[in-house]
């Protein structure tokens, strides 16, 4: 397992009487792509916030890059490139001058090249010269993310990156996370929408109310909410797949057209195979099934209360 | 504090400021209005005045300044004297009105803005410390009220010596209390105004509640200004030195207490919530 980058442990923040993070633990090992799950005002907000040292704390510890940011705020923050919910742009100021005002900051100077580059990365660079106030939402999210590339971050902490983006362009940004994460930087993306996280993540945190339900690998917690598998079984002579719950291992069976068959040892399943092509079964299809990211998310919520 | 940091905020809030004529041209509007429309008007008007009973009225104003100012007023004739005195010290108080104005209109909105426009959470995650963003807002609010005022005040200075000056026969403006008052008066005083304004910027909720708010704060400081800008001329150079020293110390106060204003919970908008 890397080294964890970020590690909250025990973290609480209340605003009044609002619980916005309570006892919540949260690493984040280096060089991965780590999911935050949870619906609106899970808290997920006030983490990225929290790790940037933006908050703070009223209990627990942060450690990023092993300092506490609430110590060590400018040599954190200087490490982080960070993507908010909404793109917190100067509408008043070019494309080109918000990035070249996040470059100074941040202590590259007015290094033009270096922007054009980052803004070609996210498509951004025929616009540079307009105001950004002219921009779409889209335009604007893709400028929000070359900004927070602009001083190459180790880690980079994405706060609904695709909020009010429209199909295209919300796989658009996902692939150019997904290109960044493959490109050894470390990514903690929060989100509510489950599809953006299937096949990007290579750890998921569930989060709600504040506090901690899940975390792992997908295929972990798969493994650990689903320890029998279940396979996918298709036919075509469909009306035959009910012979398949007779068999010897099977702990259940589910008809949705196709038939899932839960068996309580995958080694079981050439023996199940033979089984149905023995009983006339022309089969067309026979894979795991593989739950997804969404079911997880319900399964894990469901347990959690 | 990094300097280089501080800066990069003044500038790129200066540089807003510059591309937005909505907030710079009333505020060009307005100093032109005190520093050249006002008095161009007013001289020429009494410089066009030929009947005596204007000018004896005129005179008998003067007559209660104190035997300082009435021996300090020049001119070989009774207008010109009046016009000599309206330059000297009727206009002063205009020298410190602008520019605070100006500032405290900028100051106002410089923090809320940020937490308005969301920009504040761009701000919130940089490396830039919290002291190096509250003195670029400064330096950004006090600019532009200076820059206006400079101006303004070299506009001034060529109208009335152009008015008034072939009668002296010389040029006679600005006068030594003028150049203490530009430079050494008018600064400190823009800069209590912004030690208050600043910190009422970051902590109301929106940029309508923080021009309310200033301008409460900054209305008695303005009066406060202007009647002592007034007696600073009136009072001679000690005066003015002196007044000066306390207006610095007193902005030397203020913009320390104001620098635990800007905080980054402020700049997310969070503190509103507890």
């Amino acid at each position: 397992m890397p080294e964890a980058i970020v590690r909250l442990d025990g973290v609480s923040r209340r605003f009044g009487s609002v619980v916005a993070l309570e006892d919540f633990d949260l690493s984040v090992p280096a060089g991965t792509v780590t999911a935050l799950l949870g619906p609106n005002g899970a808290g997920k907000t006030t983490t990225v916030r929290v790790i940037t040292g933006g908050l703070r704390l009223d209990k627990g510890s942060v450690r990023v890059f092993g300092m506490d940011p609430s110590e060590d705020g400018e040599s954190v923050r200087s490490r982080c490139g960070v993507v908010s919910a909404k793109p917190a742009l100067y509408d008043r100021l070019s494309g080109r001058d918000n990035l070249l005002y996040s470059a100074r900051l941040f202590g590259i100077g007015d290094d033009h090249e270096r922007i054009e580059k980052s803004a070609a990365r996210f498509g951004i660079e025929h616009a540079l010269k307009l105001k950004v106030g002219t921009y779409s939402t889209g335009m604007k999210t893709r400028l929000a993310l070359a900004r927070a590339v602009l001083h190459d971050p180790e880690l980079l902490l994405l706060d609904e990156p695709t909020a009010g983006l429209d199909p295209e362009s919300s796989r658009a940004v996902l692939s150019l996370i997904n290109e960044l994460a493959r490109g050894g930087k470390t990514v903690l993306l929060c989100t509510h929408l489950l599809l953006e996280a299937e096949g990007l993540a290579d750890q998921i945190v569930i989060m709600d109310r504040g506090r901690h339900v899940i975390s792992g690998a997908p295929a972990d917690l798969a493994r650990k909410y689903w320890p029998n598998q279940v396979v996918l079984i298709d036919a075509e002579n469909r009306e035959g797949l009910e012979q398949a719950a007779s068999f010897a291992g099977v702990l259940s069976f589910e008809r949705n057209g196709h038939a899932l068959v839960q068996l309580d040892d995958l080694a079981r399943v050439p023996d199940l195979i033979k089984y149905l092509t023995d009983r006339g079964l022309r089969l067309t299809r026979v894979e795991p099934k593989i739950p997804s990211l969404e079911e997880l998310y319900f399964h894990a919520r469901g347990r959690s209360g | 504090m990094n300097w280089q940091r501080m800066l990069v905020v003044a500038r790129t809030d200066l540089r807003q400021l510059r591309q937005s004529r909505d907030f710079w041209i009333p505020m060009a509007i307005l100093a032109a209005l005190f520093f050249v429309l006002f008095p161009t008007v007013l001289l020429l008007v009494l410089g066009a005045a030929q009947r005596s009973e204007v000018v004896r009225q005129i005179g008998a104003t003067l007559d209660i300044l104190p035997d300082r100012v009435k021996d300090s007023v020049q001119g070989p004739d009774p207008l010109t004297q009046a016009q000599y005195a309206m330059a000297v010290y009727l206009f002063a108080p205009l020298a410190v009105v602008v520019p605070l104005t100006i500032s405290t209109a900028i100051g106002a909105n410089t923090i809320v803005g940020e937490r308005e426009k969301g920009t504040g959470e761009f701000l919130a995650h940089t490396p830039a410390t919290e002291s190096e963003i509250y003195v670029g807002k400064l330096i950004a609010s006090v600019v532009p009220g200076l820059f206006a005022t400079y101006i303004g005040f070299a506009v001034y200075a060529i109208i009335v010596n152009s008015i008034v000056g072939p009668k002296l026969g010389r040029i006679f403006f600005p006068t030594t209390q003028w150049w203490i008052l530009m430079f050494w008066v008018v600064p400190p005083f823009i800069a209590l105004a912004l030690s208050a304004v600043l910190r009422i910027s970051a902590r109301v909720r929106s940029a309508t509640a923080a021009q309310q708010a200033s301008g409460l704060v900054t209305l008695p400081l303005i009066l406060l200004a202007y009647s002592q800008s007034s007696g600073a001329l009136v009072g001679g150079s000690m005066v003015t030195w002196m007044l000066g020293l306390v207006a610095w110390l007193g902005a030397a106060l203020g913009l320390m207490r104001g620098t635990h204003a800007v905080t980054r919970e402020r700049l997310l908008g969070v503190d509103q919530q507890a």
